[in-house]
């Protein structure tokens, strides 16, 4: 279980990198940044990439900034970054949150926010907070930067709208509203394992009824996305078992669940009833 | 096969000048390469932490790293935990606790546990709990390396 | 004070039943244990390994300059032919590399060797390999049913053997019984899973043309046999080391066809070939296990007392046969132990294997005790519900109680502690409270639930146990030498192969009591055939009692030789010498001599003991002995997210008892060990196979043993009682964890879920299984 042999490139900066991979791209070069997922697949010789761009070694890619309405996260920032807040801003609080459930922590020391997102496998944790929370996922290629917004970006299981010689340099969150609610819940059968299921949830409270409701789920598409019923559910109702019920009910009526071989479709909707529920009641705390 | 450079790895202190193709892993450039072998293999996908080592103060899965990524930083790995005659508290408790039966996946136990307590140490136990799931071990049931890793902790932080 | 320390103080032994750390742990935690994949090799070897779980080999092609070996290159190798002369069983041959067919997927077709690993494996995947289309079988009972393919012309209806026993009588008590009660228990296929995987590395020495075998094997004797016997060289050619083996669990015990091909290639290449195993190979193509499935009936009387039982089981053995048990090893050790603790007389039985078109069967701690006591322990508890009682009432009805004890299969039970182990276990696990705790839960939609198990583990069996089941190799007994060198110092050689169970300190603590020494000055050496003697390994819940009573018998035969020679030197009678702080001492005087000087002496000055001991300091001793009943009690306290199907364990409880514990440190890790494997069974550890018999489950992120989370505490209690049938007085023990643990953890489950009256006779329970449960039920 080795690798198939491939030619690694070290760029110094971001503009050095995207021409690499401007040229390797077509000879199947592909980014290199915390590896937590490829490497595996290319032990499996599932990936045979001819070239492998690593961009570890280019400065301020670790860059995490906040202009005062997004937080950029930059192309090597780690899962770990995440476990202190990162900012002043429930945001903060909502990624140290989320980030404890990535796996375990040696991946988190190494795998990388932008990676997951580039990555797109149906589970992650961070693919799921980008479709949530909608936010863009900035492209680098030699021909410029290409803002892409997450509702655009996944296109299906480990697929993404980023073209072949894009680098996925940045991605900006937007800033939470102070008082704004979250909750997260996830199901893997042991610690670390992948996600069957995971729904991340925010809102805000006017005159004690929810509004701009955001409920995103992962795990159980191609790719994760807001429902748009569960949020219906949610708006304009007081926080609580009974709206909460409801949300969880029509996401899971909306989602179109993926099967496999031990997992039924009925089975995955019965989770997502489950997470997004208790991701609601974990909002109101 | 492909072209090899040289690159130095930097292991418990001491360069190790070696040639490895860029698909060596850092696992196999770490016991091949450099003759540690005291750091294990046991899945090479990153699942099981046999293999984990610290570089650069983080515990990492060295099966999931490249040799060549690992040159110019610190790697430390089970062969330098002790002090000369004097073990490490972690390996120390792991004897006393019995922490280890066949003695495979101790290695990466004992890196991950010492890497996320030198970072770490005010760690809560049930932090500590999520931590020690990170690795596999297929002999003790857990029990003992929980209770070595507790024990350990307190005099890590004496 | 414990039960357990009253006995060890009573047994006036001063280091035999002390928790001592061990004498393996220094280099372990250090890194400088030593195992196989740590050696250097001019040579690496990959296996090419079938695509297609069925068809035959159109053709094998390597690149161009590339080495390859195939069947063709093997020409006079033997077959792998694993041997039973009972029950009809039908001897399938295994080639050593596939020739002209392929049965599963992961059997390796042929070897490429390169310098290094990562070149082979390039090699590997550009040899074109080509399979014709066949239909495969993968299920059992597909596989025995009228019209399947046939896997081995040699055993028609996929059938390798079908056992069959039924006690004089059996029809009328069936016929007479006041309630019949009926489970259908099925546990899925699993994977032992050490953390090592296999590995092997031979070596050839010009200078003797001998080669040296280094692998992760169980039982490095038989090995070294088996090899020679298939490459028809002779023994004395082939040296087996089985350095530090990081895990075994009964899947190092067989016969790897890998290892033959090592051998085979360092006698071709006259240079070190080396294997390492990856974890994909481990889970695909290395022995498999469980898969089975148990029809079990109960007769039961008015007062709920078990009468009868009848079983019907059927053993999923993969594509070949395993040696040297045979793949007969699961469907017979269900049928000879299905019985388990309970009191009855009358039992029929069918047990068979059938042969599928999946990875080879092997053994995996617990050998089908996992799954015969899931069955009966379910039985019980279905019975109990049917009779209206507590689960742990019908148990009392009908464990043994008296000893010795002849099962309806004819085994012999010596003393133990059944019911005693129960009352325990019940004791602690505050059964009434836990009652209203789980009542008051339900109110609020929670559902937590007990599960009970009972049962005995025969352990330390030698000869006559698997003489009884027919098996053309008889392993059993093991032999010892200890010896005292002409420094002093002490050096036990074993035939047993320890791997992890810490027998390098237990053994010495049997030899510190007779020499009167501390453990730490001795030194016990294993593991290789050179300077090992001729032993079975290490399995089967055997090497403390059977190794440990040939330790003693051989340290006795050294103490006695030591007194004669103090007598001798102290000038005084034989039995006022006591041996103690590594000297002999004349009681009641200051007059001593040092176990240095008296080996110095053993080994110089033997003119003075002419004629009374023989010279040197050396002694043998073999031991083979019945067999023992350990016995356990296990409870497992759960909570059933019906949500989501998912049981969380809130505590694991075990009353157990295994005779005499030498270390009980060591002894309750390998309990630990045991409950987390068992908890893999219950929950998370499935090998799934898609119909075209492709395996799904080829990762540990797919394959899943359990992690630090999925582990509770484990409380333990004991009770000693000490053994008859075994000279230390102690049990074995390294397999009750995973036999009690399935059957308590998915008791307790059905317990969780009864207000549902819904059943889970599977493993694993798996949260899509109990959640397909709840949903066929009605139940949300």
């Amino acid at each position: 279980m080795k690798p198939a042999p491939f030619i690694r490139h070290v760029p110094k900066t971001l503009d050095e990198a995207v021409k690499i991979l401007a040229q390797v791209a077509p000879q199947d070069g592909r980014v290199l940044a915390g590896g937590q997922s490829l490497v595996p697949i290319m032990a499996f010789r599932l990936a045979k990439p001819a070239h492998l761009v690593d961009i570890n070694e280019i400065d301020g890619l670790d860059r995490i900034a906040s202009d005062g309405t997004t937080l950029s996260i930059g192309a090597c920032v780690r899962h770990g970054a995440f476990h202190k807040s990162v900012v002043g801003n429930p945001l903060g609080a909502l990624l140290t949150f989320v980030a404890r459930h990535i796996a375990h922590y040696p991946i988190r020391m190494r795998g990388t926010f932008c990676g997951s997102l580039a990555h797109a496998d149906p589970s992650s944790e961070w693919c799921l907070t980008a479709a949530t929370l909608d936010a863009t996922i900035v492209a680098r290629s030699t021909r410029g930067e290409r803002p892409i917004p997450a509702r655009e970006f996944f296109a299906g299981i480990m697929s993404t709208a980023l073209a072949e010689d894009e680098l996925l340099a940045e991605v900006r969150l937007p800033l939470l509203s102070p008082d704004t609610k979250f909750g997260f819940n996830e199901f893997s059968r042991r610690a670390g394992d992948f996600a069957m299921s995971a729904a991340l949830v925010t809102y805000r409270l006017q005159g004690g009824k929810i509004a701009e409701a955001r409920v995103g789920v992962g795990g159980a598409e191609p790719f994760p996305r807001r429902i748009a019923q569960a949020e219906a559910a949610l708006n304009g109702q007081p926080p609580g078992d009974k709206a909460f019920r409801a949300a969880a009910e029509a996401a899971a009526n909306a989602v179109e669940a993926m099967e496999d071989h031990q997992t039924s479709a009925e089975y995955r909707r019965d989770l997502v009833r489950a997470v997004v529920r208790r991701a609601l009641e974990h909002s109101n705390r | 096969m492909t072209e090899k450079s040289s690159i130095t790895l930097t292991i418990n202190g001491r360069d190790h000048a070696i040639k490895v193709e860029a698909r060596r892993t850092l696992a196999d450039a770490i016991r091949e390469d450099c003759g540690q072998t005291g750091t294990h293999i046991g899945c090479e996908h990153g699942v099981c932490g046999a293999c984990t080592v610290i570089v650069d103060g983080e515990p990492v899965r060295s099966c999931l790293m490249f040799a060549a990524q690992a040159a110019g930083k610190q790697i430390r790995t089970v062969e330098g935990l002790a002090k000369g005659d004097t073990l490490h508290p972690m390996q120390q408790a792991f004897m006393d606790h019995h922490g280890l039966q066949c003695g495979f996946c101790t290695p990466g136990f004992l890196m991950l546990a010492v890497g996320v307590l030198e970072r770490e140490p005010d760690i809560s136990d049930d932090d500590l709990i999520d931590v020690l799931s990170s690795n596999l071990c297929r002999c003790t049931g857990y029990q003992n390396i929980i209770k070595a890793v507790r024990a350990a902790a307190k005099e890590m932080r004496k | 004070m414990s039960a357990r320390e009253q006995h060890t103080k009573g047994s006036g032994l001063k280091w035999v039943g002390r928790a001592i750390r061990r004498l393996e742990d220094p280099a372990l935690v250090t890194g400088q244990g030593r195992f196989t994949a740590d050696l250097p090799a001019a040579h690496w070897v990959r296996f090419l390994r079938s695509p297609s779980a069925a068809g035959k080999i159109e053709s094998v092609k390597a690149p161009q300059g590339a080495t390859m070996i195939t069947a063709t290159d093997l020409k006079g190798v033997k077959p792998i032919l694993p041997m039973l002369h009972k029950f009809s069983y039908r001897p399938v041959p295994q080639q050593i590399l596939a020739d002209g067919e392929v049965r599963f997927v992961g059997e390796a077709v042929a070897a490429v060797v390169a310098a290094s690993e990562e070149e082979a494996e390039d090699i590997a995947d550009a040899v074109e390999l080509v399979i014709g289309d066949a239909t495969p079988v993968v299920d059992a009972r597909a596989a025995v049913a009228s019209g399947a393919p046939q896997i081995h012309a040699e055993a028609p209806g996929n059938v390798i053997l079908e056992g069959r026993i039924k006690t004089d009588g059996f029809d009328g008590v069936w016929a007479g019984a006041h309630k019949i009660v009926k489970v259908d228990a099925r546990s899925r296929r699993q994977n032992a899973t050490p953390m090592e995987a296999r590995a092997a590395h031979a070596a050839y020495d010009a200078a003797t043309g001998r080669v040296t075998l280094t692998c992760t094997t169980q039982m490095p004797h038989l090995m070294r046999t088996a090899i020679a016997d298939v490459l028809g060289m002779p023994e004395s050619d082939l040296r087996v080391i089985a350095p530090d083996v990081g895990g075994g669990f009964g899947q190092k015990m067989s016969l790897c066809a890998e290892y033959v091909v090592l051998v085979w290639l360092a006698r071709k290449l006259k240079s070190s070939v080396a294997w390492t195993e990856d974890r994909r190979e481990n889970l695909i193509a290395s022995f498999h296990s469980r898969d089975q499935t148990i029809a079990l009936e109960g007769a039961f009387d008015k007062d709920a007392r078990l009468l009868a039982l009848k079983a019907d089981v059927l053993s999923n053995i993969g594509a070949y046969s395993c040696f040297p048990t045979t793949s007969g090893v699961e469907p017979l050790m269900a049928m000879a132990e299905m019985p388990g603790p309970y009191d009855f007389r009358q039992y029929e039985c069918r047990a068979r294997g059938a042969i599928t078109n999946t990875c080879t069967m092997a053994a995996y701690r617990g050998v089908s005790r996992p799954v015969i006591t899931f069955a009966l322990e379910r039985l019980m508890d279905k019975a109990a519900r049917a009779f209206g009682l507590e689960p742990v009432d019908i148990r009392r009805k009908n464990l043994i109680g008296t000893f010795p004890y002849v099962s309806a299969a004819g085994l012999k039970f010596d003393e133990a502690s059944y019911k005693q182990t129960l009352e325990m276990a019940v004791e602690h696990a505050a059964l009434p409270a836990f009652r209203k705790r789980q009542a008051e839960a339900r109110k609020q939609g929670r559902y937590l639930g007990i599960g009970f198990a009972t049962f005995s583990e025969r352990t330390g069996y030698g000869s006559p146990a698997f003489t009884a089941r027919g098996m053309a190799i008889t392993p059993g007994w093991e032999t010892v030498h200890v010896s005292v060198d002409p420094s002093g110092f002490i050096e036990a050689r074993i035939g047993s192969s320890p791997h992890g169970q810490g027998l390098r300190t237990t053994l010495a603590q049997i030899i510190a009591d007779e020499l009167g020494v501390e453990p730490h000055k001795i030194k016990v050496i294993h593991g290789d055939t050179d300077t090992a003697p001729y032993g079975w390994g290490t399995f089967a819940s055997r090497s403390l009692v059977i190794s440990g009573g040939a330790t003693l018998i051989a340290a006795r035969k050294v103490r006695a030789k030591l007194i004669k020679i103090a007598s001798t030197m102290l000038e005084a009678a034989a039995d006022d010498i006591v041996l103690e702080d590594g000297q002999a001492k004349v009681a009641g005087t200051d007059r001593t001599v040092s176990i240095a000087k008296m080996a110095r002496e053993a080994y110089t000055q033997t003119h003075r003991f002419k004629g009374e001991i023989e010279p040197g300091l050396s002694e043998s001793g073999t031991y083979d002995p019945p067999g023992t009943f350990s016995n356990a009690c296990h409870v497992a306290i759960v909570e059933v997210d019906v949500e989501t199907g998912r049981t969380r364990i809130e505590k694991f409880l075990v009353a157990e008892d295994a005779g005499r514990i030498i270390n009980p440190m060591i002894a309750d890790g390998q309990v630990h060990g045991g409950i987390a494997q068992g908890i893999g069974n219950a929950l998370l550890e499935e090998i799934v196979y898609d119909d075209s018999g492709n395996p799904l489950t080829a990762t540990l992120a797919e394959y899943m043993p359990p992690t630090a989370r999925e582990v509770p505490e484990i409380e333990l209690h004991h009770i000693e009682t000490p053994s008859t049938e075994s000279i230390t007085k102690a049990k074995g023990l390294g397999e009750g964890g995973c036999i009690g643990a399935p059957a308590a953890i998915v008791n307790a489950i059905n317990d969780a879920l009864s207000p549902f009256d819904i059943v889970i006779d599977e493993m694993p329970a798996t949260p899509q299984r109990v959640r397909a449960a709840l949903r066929k039920a009605g139940a949300a």
